[in-house]
């Protein structure tokens, strides 16, 4: 049980830090190695529930494990837990603001693409909030190879989130700053 | 067709009271008025004057069907447009200043024909002013809602008004069902050019005969028309169906010889030429030209003005005036204006022209209003009246400095 | 021959597109794209309400499920 609960946490992680990428190539409307737009949303949008449903067993099967100490109230409310209270609260945090993500994002014709969006931003806190639950809850949190794929990955997201910034980011950008929409 | 006519919509003279109103027009009891007003109204012939010209009565009936389409009635929101966005035009503002009794009277009998339960006024604050002050003078007028319109070229679009008085913010809003069916706050909502209204308060008291009195069998009736640019003054004239354009702008004082074209319905119509001028001022006496009354301006341009540099600056002008919602507006718009002020300022590229019209047939049609299709309209109505000037342009000189 | 209204149309809400370019990927044979992006229909006539025809509906709605803003939605035959 343990071993699956610290094994799907980590398989969660790093899908959404695909999920996260992909996000922001998404919103660059670039298609991206030979993969048409549409297909990179798509993508974005599976990885996204695959990610998910990771969690839910991360979360789960840590539930059933008599070690964690993980009750129903821990799993959406922060920092109540036996186990490292903070680090496992910050878990915590990021499954509320997923639950939050999630449901606007499947529920989202419904909710209004203003409230959708808004709830969205939310994913870059939820992403190093659960990246530093990891380090600092999990057992395997500081060991040497899992501190370097996450940096890995934190270089990843980084030259993302930086790509993002630029004014050359969106496919469209240069056309439109040219024209100038006066 | 003569240009002149017995004064109907300033009969009472002008800034006419409540009063002098009542003496002129006599009284209307507007309470009274049913929906056989429909049916007069259609026999009456009367178009909208807001610039699209649908049949009046067309409008009132399509409002009147979704009100009663539903198991529990839906009840309409009657609204007066006198927004006026257009800059060149003058004559709601005229209406609202001199004759508001006449709009009050139409929007009441309007409200009264289609079962409605709200009606508003819809224009800009100084417009309101006379207008409230009227509705102070009178009774029935109490529950007429006054609403500020900004002062902006797109705020008298249909949606827009809607949304501004929604939302207070006037902008065109996406639809997907037309404002009769569902509108202000998802009601039937019909929306009126004042001088419909005015007109459909003469219709309510005289009938349909009368209406058609004057002007043609295909353009019954008056308009208002609004002479403007090379012209001795704005002014302001009724006139009836199907009056020559010719006659109208002698009326006004114009000298034709001093013509080289008129821009006719304004910023989103279309140039005439000055040989074009015998056509009548109708929707079916411009069609051929490519043309339509829309709200009834007729802008002169000299034969001293270069007709091409006057449009790119027109062509700015509507870019700004975009409400930039929409992309192909937002983008397209200014690089249209841009692309002509190339052309009326002495590029010598062959190609401009054909440009031109490639990226005004790309544009039309998109959008979630008719704000680019007028635009490219007008633009490419520009192409065509001075194709002589595109001409002399790409060869390095201007023909309007050699008319002088 | 089908009559124009019985045909489902693809309505572009214009105050919400961004020109990401996802429906003219997936309807190329309905849509182009301008160079800031935004679609381009073909078709003459309302070009705001693309008409679909029946072999393209299951890519319309793909399109209309993917678009990032929101920004279309299928109307049956005599706009529903």
């Amino acid at each position: 049980m343990w071993a699956f609960g610290r094994i799907s946490g980590i398989v969660a992680l790093a899908l959404f830090t695909v999920t996260l990428i992909l996000g922001i190539v998404t919103r660059s409307g670039r298609p991206l190695i030979g993969m048409p737009r549409f297909s990179v949303t798509l993508v974005h949008r599976n990885v996204a529930l695959l990610a998910s449903a990771f969690l839910v067993l991360h979360v789960g099967t840590l539930m059933f494990d008599s070690y964690a100490h993980l009750n129903l109230a821990d799993v959406v409310v922060p920092f109540l837990g036996s186990f490292k209270p903070f680090w496992q609260g910050l878990g915590t945090v990021a499954v509320d603001l997923l639950i939050a993500i999630v449901i606007t994002a499947l529920l989202r014709r419904a909710v209004g693409v203003r409230v959708f969006r808004f709830v969205h931003w939310f994913t870059y806190a939820m992403w190093p909030i659960a990246v530093a639950h990891a380090i600092g809850n999990g057992t395997n949190g500081t060991d040497k190879w899992f501190l370097l794929g996450t940096v890995a990955a934190c270089l990843c997201v980084g030259a993302a989130v930086i790509w993002r910034l630029t004014d050359r980011f969106s496919e469209t950008a240069k056309a439109r700053r040219e024209t100038g929409a006066l | 067709m003569s240009a002149t006519t017995a004064p109907r919509l300033f009969a009472a003279g002008a800034r006419a009271s409540y009063q002098t109103h009542l003496q002129t027009f006599g009284s209307l009891d507007t309470g009274s008025i049913q929906s056989s007003l429909l049916g007069e109204l259609e026999r009456s012939g009367l178009t909208g004057r807001g610039g699209a010209g649908f049949a009046t009565w067309r409008k009132l009936q399509a409002t009147e069907e979704a009100r009663t389409s539903r198991v529990i009635a839906n009840r309409p929101v009657v609204i007066a447009n006198g927004a006026e966005g257009e800059p060149l035009s003058l004559k709601d503002k005229s209406l609202l200043e001199n004759a508001p009794h006449l709009v009050i009277d139409g929007l009441l009998a309007a409200a009264a024909a289609v079962h409605a339960t709200k009606a508003y006024v819809y224009a800009t604050s100084q417009s309101l002013e006379a207008l409230g002050l009227a509705i102070s003078e009178r009774r029935d007028a109490e529950r007429i809602s006054l609403a500020e319109a900004p002062d902006t070229f797109i705020s008298g679009e249909a949606s827009a008004v809607v949304n501004s008085i929604e939302t207070g913010i006037a902008v065109p809003q996406d639809r997907v069902k037309r404002l009769s069916e569902a509108g202000l706050k998802r009601r039937p909502t019909l929306v009126h050019n004042v001088e419909t209204l005015a007109h459909i308060a003469l219709v309510a008291r005289y009938g349909a005969a009368w209406f058609r009195g004057t002007g043609s069998q295909r353009d019954p009736g008056t308009r208002l028309v609004t002479v403007t640019g090379k012209a001795p003054g704005d002014r302001v004239m009724e006139v009836p169906g199907d009056a020559m354009l010719a006659d109208v702008l002698r009326a006004a004082g114009v000298d034709l010889m001093g013509v080289r074209a008129v821009l006719v319905g304004g910023f989103h119509g279309a140039w005439v030429e000055r040989d074009e001028l015998d056509a009548p001022l109708s929707a079916d006496g411009l069609a051929p030209l490519g043309a339509s009354p829309g709200a009834g301006i007729l802008s002169v341009l000299g034969r001293d003005e270069c007709g091409l540099r006057t449009t790119a600056r027109i062509l700015d002008y509507l870019a700004q005036e975009s409400a930039r919602q929409c992309g192909p507006c937002m983008f397209g718009l200014p690089e249209l204006a841009r692309l002509f002020e190339e052309l009326a300022t002495g590029s010598r590229e062959k190609a401009l022209p054909a440009r031109l019209r490639a990226l005004a047939a790309d544009v039309s049609g998109l959008g979630s209003c008719h704000h680019p299709d007028g635009t490219t309209r007008m633009a490419a109505s520009a192409l065509s009246a001075f194709r002589d000037d595109v001409h002399a342009h790409l060869q390095g000189h201007c023909l309007s400095s050699k008319r002088r | 021959m089908r009559d124009i209204d019985d045909y489902a149309r693809l309505h572009i809400d214009w105050t919400r597109c961004d020109g990401r370019g996802l429906c003219a990927e997936l309807l190329p044979e309905l849509l182009d794209r301008d160079e800031w992006g935004y679609p381009l229909p073909l078709q003459a006539g309302d070009r705001s309400n693309v008409v679909v025809p029946p072999h393209l509906i299951e890519p319309a709605e793909s399109a209309v499920r993917v678009c990032p803003l929101l920004a279309l939605k299928l109307l049956d035959a005599q706009g529903s």
